[in-house]
């Protein structure tokens, strides 16, 4: 019997949403790890039921959570689960330290801080989370200030794949008002020595050997807030999506812009055509219809929330350019909620379902590509991320 | 013993539900006392004292004996009555809205 279960990052603990594969009836579980914000949580493709999460707080930091059961339960990896032979709990899960320079022990590149001074990288928190497609131990996770960490022990232990930062525009990067994250992970189903990272804001970049080095990908982005408009690094980049069956095709949703790259992000052309703004955060893409994308337009920058009051998702059926208005189910008055850019999921069902949620605590289900939304939960807090698996 | 009262969330993180009790060899100061609280609870670390600077987050403050004793040195001698375990050493967080 097929099913999914949707995980749900908010403001104040994760929820996880279960339905069979008609998705009509559902289960919600949570909160768990309540009170923190909880960013992502993501499964692994290679085990279901391996779960990891991002759990963090202003006051206590940064904590990495496990779950081996599908979200029933969940531990520190290493941080209460090994014992030393007088009894001990062992090991840590919530440290992740920057790369130093081997030489000097001296931080290896600085930023860019909001006076234009070169300003030391500093962690703040996971941002997001991706599982290797093949290993559950092995998951990669994108933080603030903008790096990349990688465990391949099940989160026990977190290493830096500095060569990101450490390619030489480093002193070139600057946080935008949310901060300066590694919000975005994506890795190439077809070859393993190949994946892709988005930054806020620098850009998105690319890696063909397996994260050790890194090139920005930038050519065709134009953005109006940067001193030259076609800088090679400097995007605010809020999400890039690809279809597993297709990953030299990358979408992009910029701070402003909807792009597409059909060189594995080496160019970019704009393909925002019709939609009523092209600002916005989410983008994905249908599980088996590699040209149909889905966006949520946000009215702009300086108001993050949807235009006119109507929630509405916006689907390309021929990669870009032609967009959709989506609206049986969403509210199409006073509505004036914002999706955040790891918020949106597609599932893998035959049908192929549709997910995303609100900082209203909403979060909506369409079973039919998009045609029609419900939503699963009306009340949870400030969503800040949504994820699916398709179990069998 | 010493005696440490946790907020409730980094109780919920450790599995305890009241003060933890700790033996703590050598002097009693504000570092041997986190030192110990992170040995016997490993998921603690980085929750108290950023895993880099091993400096204090910035929202959390130490309390005994009805004194703040946040910026007090760290290898200060903690007052007696803490290290004789009849009163709990308090990590507090700061009030917030959210």
């Amino acid at each position: 019997m097929s099913g999914v279960r949707v995980l749900v990052g908010t403001r104040k603990g994760a929820f996880i949403l279960t339905a069979d594969g008609k998705r009509e009836r559902w289960n919600v579980s949570g909160p768990h790890f309540a009170g923190w914000e909880i960013y992502h949580v993501k499964g692994s493709l290679a085990d279901p039921n391996r779960l990891y999460a991002s759990q963090s707080s202003g006051w206590f930091g940064q904590v990495i959570q496990r779950s081996c059961d599908g979200g029933k339960t969940w531990e520190t990896p290493g941080g209460g689960m090994g014992k030393t032979p007088e009894g001990m709990p062992t090991g840590e899960s919530n440290k992740f330290v920057y790369d130093a320079t081997p030489e000097t022990g001296q931080p290896l590149t600085t930023h860019q801080w909001y006076d234009g001074t070169q300003h030391p990288w500093e962690f703040k928190r996971v941002w997001h989370l991706e599982p290797s497609l093949t290993d559950p131990d092995t998951a990669y996770a994108g933080v603030e200030d903008a790096g990349l960490f990688r465990t391949s022990d099940g989160g026990k232990t977190w290493q830096e794949l500095s060569g990101l930062r450490g390619h030489g525009t480093g002193p070139k990067w600057q946080p935008g008002a949310g901060g300066m994250c590694l919000h975005t992970i994506l890795l190439d189903p077809t070859n393993a020595r190949r994946m892709y990272a988005a930054i806020s804001a620098a850009g998105a970049f690319r890696s063909d050997d397996a994260g050790k080095t890194w090139k920005p990908i930038n050519r065709g982005l134009r953005s109006q807030y940067i001193p030259d408009p076609n800088a090679e690094v400097g995007h605010c980049v809020h999400r890039i999506a690809l279809h597993r069956s297709r990953p030299n095709v990358l979408f992009m949703q910029k701070h402003w812009d909807v792009l597409r790259s059909d060189d594995a992000g080496d160019n970019w052309h704009e393909v925002s055509g019709n939609l009523p703004t092209d600002f916005g955060f989410v983008i994905d893409v249908h599980a088996h219809e590699p040209d149909t994308i889905y966006v949520v337009p946000i009215k702009s920058d300086s108001e993050h929330y949807v235009p006119d009051g109507k929630l509405r998702v916006f689907r390309s059926r021929n990669g870009g350019n032609e967009w959709e208005a989506l609206t049986k189910g969403l509210p199409q008055r006073d509505c004036y909620v914002n999706v955040l850019r790891d918020a949106m999921a597609i599932d893998s069902l035959d049908q192929c379902g549709v997910y995303f949620g609100t900082t209203g605590g909403q979060v909506y289900m369409s079973p039919d590509s998009g045609d029609n939304w419900t939503p699963i939960v009306r009340d949870l807090p400030a969503v800040l991320s949504v994820e699916v698996q398709t179990l069998q | 013993m010493i005696r440490v009262a946790l907020p409730p969330h980094l109780r919920t993180l450790a599995h305890v539900k009241e003060d933890v009790l700790l033996e703590v060899t050598g002097p009693v100061t504000r570092a041997s006392v986190l030192d110990a609280l992170e040995a016997r609870y490993p998921m603690l670390r980085g929750t108290i004292r950023d895993h880099a600077t091993a400096q204090r987050r910035p929202f959390l403050r130490f309390f005994a004996c009805q004194r703040d004793l946040t910026h007090e040195p760290p290898d200060a001698p903690l007052p007696d009555a803490v290290a004789s375990g009849a009163e709990p050493f308090l990590v507090i967080g700061a009030i917030a809205g959210g």
